[in-house]
């Protein structure tokens, strides 16, 4: 069987200075009918005359495009004519499908008209998506082909249509309701849908902000795009606590409030000039290693959500630096007044969640970034303790420090190594 | 307020920045008395005298040569190339020495200068008149290219294009001089270099233009509306640095891409909105990105009816928009 079937795109013609399109009158050919050159194919109508479409070649007519009443711009292709030969090798239907992927891979724009094959990116991303089978969607587009609002109307009515499940579902094809988990006898008869809006029970709606939005947006990417993994250390924090409490004051009477955050900072800094690997992004297929050190600290608003304001070059800073910069950007972001790109270029982040009470936590990784390091509550704790070889109990001042990584970019041991270096920083801070 | 045109823009911001800056100064062929062949610079000789609005030789490489030598020496010359088809003889000036002075001496001398070009044709003006050169400048690194399209534009980027640190040619859509008519805002004001501004918002497609081109698409999009085409317009007003992320944030929005220029189509500045379209909004796209521009012909012919053929216009550009919107 020969692939060497030379089709020819048959063309709406140009009938007149000022037409741009033309409507198919009547078919005088039909598929499969040998034609000769320049016998008639069509009538075409326009606003101005009624006028026959000739064959611009002999061959086979493979295939009519286009319905009778239909209106086409100017040069769309109508018709596709095989040459002559085509309907000895092949069966006629098969000699259509055969024509055209012959056509289509000599050339996108024929298959373009044929509107089956041709999706455009938006379209292809936004039916992946939301899992839609192209062939659901009426096209609206030249020749057929779904545009995206296409999509776009469709998602519309599948929202309004879909929810309502009928009594022929079966519980498991239905959306998560709880019945599932329930014995199939007790299950009502009627699976019940959605409570409609008006009901009091129904709770209340509230649209999103475009804080929340984006928070939205980049937990599901990241949660999608890396592999989390989270290793937790127990911290011995007495020596910072001393440390903190020799302190206060004085960085008070410099108009500083000396808090905790900058102890972690500067022991994740150290951590990450000594383990490079963990100061990295992923970057389309490759790790980047960073060279600045630029720490993000995520800092709560309340109910609006959070932000990340960042740390630039921490490695630099010493203690009373990093606390100045940490009062500043956390209280600047309460009130609002970050500026944009103090919340870019962050390389890694922390989490201060024990804050709130939280003992551990395993974070959603900041994007592009490698690893996020999450700080428990801070509190005493009983613990055992070898000293000369002898068990003793004593109070402590212990927190869980957690490491969520992108095991893509770093495996358990290494972001094992950069831990254990933060928690010998901490523990042994003079 | 009264509509003003877009040459009166010009004049404004010459006049005004000649009044507030003392370094700034006008070159160019009969810019003097008789107040340059548009009138951009009329009144400005008797207002500011010899010693600031000079007529130069007919010579645009030493126009250019006067401009980067003040330049360098701290004023801030306004060169006028009387029509951009004259720049060609100054390429080697402006390319070599002015575009690259800065980064070739270590930042010890910036040229801060202007060149003003009227370009584009439409005008009658055959092979010698109606150039479009923005796509060769655009390529040069160090200088800046912007363009107007409005006359609230016109003053406001002229006066950052003098105030600018290095050098900015100032191309002026001549057959718009006083066919574009608008408002200018009141006192001294400035248009930043480097914003595009989106001067109709539409969800269907997106339509990228610049000079007179921009006020065509206007009028081209406003047709389509008639049709149900709901275009948006951006006015790329800066050619380089482009503000790309005007650009990509419209195509992700309507997901389809029109770009008219008047220069001819290949290698055209149209074609680096493709490509930066295809590559950064791949991902968007509901269609093919298509460009509306000239016929690669060797010049704009003089006769009349083949020019009318020969130019962009309105229909051309609607036609464009018509196409994209069915696909």
């Amino acid at each position: 069987m020969s692939l060497d079937i030379m089709t020819t795109t048959v063309r709406m013609p140009k009938l007149g200075e000022s037409v741009v399109e033309g409507k198919i009158g009547r078919w005088l050919k039909q598929v499969g009918d040998a034609v000769r050159e320049f016998e008639p194919l069509l009538e075409v109508e326009t606003d101005k005359v009624t006028t026959e479409v000739t064959a611009t070649t002999a061959g086979t007519l493979l295939q009519l495009l286009h319905p009778e009443g239909a209106i086409v711009p100017v040069d769309t292709p109508i018709a596709l004519i095989g040459s002559a030969g085509a309907e000895k090798s092949l069966a006629p239907a098969e000699a259509v499908a055969r024509t055209i992927a012959v056509d289509q891979a000599r050339s996108p724009l024929a298959a373009r008209a044929t509107g089956q094959s041709w999706v455009s990116p938006v379209v292809g991303r936004m039916a992946a998506e939301h899992g839609i089978d192209l062939s659901n969607v009426a096209g609206t587009g030249e020749g057929g082909r779904v545009t995206k609002k296409d999509i776009l109307a469709f998602l519309k009515t599948r929202a309004v249509t879909v929810p309502a499940p009928t009594d022929e579902l079966a519980a498991w094809e239905q959306p998560g309701t709880g019945e599932l988990f329930r014995p199939s006898e007790e299950q009502p008869g009627t699976p019940v849908s959605a409570p409609p809006a008006s009901n009091s029970t129904a709770g209340e709606t509230i649209p999103l902000t475009a804080m929340r939005r984006a928070i939205a947006e980049h937990m599901v990417r990241s949660v999608s795009a890396s592999p989390h993994v989270t290793t937790v250390f127990d911290v011995d924090l007495s020596r910072v606590v001393a440390h903190r409490q020799a302190n206060k004051a004085a960085y008070a009477r410099d108009g500083v409030n000396l808090t905790y955050t900058p102890y972690f900072v500067g022991a994740i800094a150290a951590g990450l000039k000594r383990h490079p690997a963990v100061n990295s992004s992923w970057a389309n297929n490759a790790v980047r290693l960073h060279k600045p050190v630029n720490i993000g600290v995520a800092v709560s608003l309340g109910e609006d959500g959070l932000i990340v304001p960042v740390i630039r070059d921490a490695d630099a800073l010493n203690l009373l630096g990093l606390a100045r910069a940490v009062n500043d950007l956390a209280e600047r972001a309460r009130r609002r007044q970050l500026k944009p790109d103090e919340t870019q270029g962050g390389t890694f982040t922390l989490t201060n969640h024990g804050t709130s009470g939280s003992l551990f936590a395993t974070p959603i990784i900041n994007q592009p970034q490698c690893a996020i390091l999450a700080a428990g509550k801070i509190e005493k704790r009983v613990l055992v303790v070898t000293h000369d070889g002898v068990d003793s109990v004593a109070i402590k001042t212990m927190c869980f420090m957690g490491l969520t990584f992108d095991h893509r970019m770093l495996d358990g041991a290494s972001a094992d190594a950069f831990m254990s270096t933060v928690k010998a920083v901490l523990e042994g801070w003079v | 307020m009264a509509d003003k045109t877009l040459i009166e823009g010009i004049r404004e911001a010459l006049d005004e920045e000649m009044a507030r800056d003392p370094r700034v100064f006008v070159v160019g062929t009969d810019v003097g008395p008789r107040g340059g062949v548009f009138l951009a610079t009329q009144g400005l000789f008797a207002k500011y005298g010899p010693k600031r609005i000079l007529d130069a030789p007919l010579a645009e490489s030493s126009i250019i040569g006067i401009g980067i030598g003040a330049a360098m020496n701290g004023l801030r010359p306004v060169c006028e190339i009387q029509f951009a088809d004259f720049i060609h003889p100054a390429y080697n000036q402006i390319a070599n020495e002015a575009a690259r002075m800065y980064y070739r001496t270590g930042g010890q001398y910036p040229v801060p200068m202007v060149i003003r070009a009227p370009y584009g044709g439409g005008v009658g003006g055959g092979l010698y008149h109606s150039q479009s050169i923005e796509a060769t400048f655009a390529h040069v690194p160090g200088i800046k290219v912007v363009v107007p399209s409005t006359p609230a534009d016109a003053k406001g980027l002229l006066k950052s294009a003098i105030r600018d640190g290095n050098p900015v040619l100032y191309l002026e859509p001549k057959k718009g001089y006083r066919m574009i008519k608008g408002e200018i805002p009141p006192g001294d004001y400035s248009v930043p270099i480097g914003v595009a501004r989106v001067s109709r918002a539409g969800a269907d497609l997106s339509i990228f233009a610049y000079g007179m081109m921009h006020y065509f698409a206007l009028q081209a999009a406003t047709d389509a509306a008639a049709l149900g085409i709901d275009a948006e317009v951006v006015d790329l007003r800066s050619l380089s640095p482009l503000d790309t992320e005007a650009v990509l944030a419209s195509v992700r929005k309507t997901g389809k891409a029109l770009i008219v220029y008047e220069d001819n189509k290949f290698v055209g500045y149209g074609a680096e909105v493709a490509a930066l379209i295809s590559e950064e909004a791949f991902e968007s796209l509901d269609a093919p990105i298509l460009r509306v521009a000239g016929p690669d012909a060797p010049a704009a012919p003089y006769s009349h009816p083949l020019q009318e053929y020969f130019m962009v216009n309105p229909k051309t550009i609607l036609a464009g928009i018509r196409k994209l919107a069915a696909y």
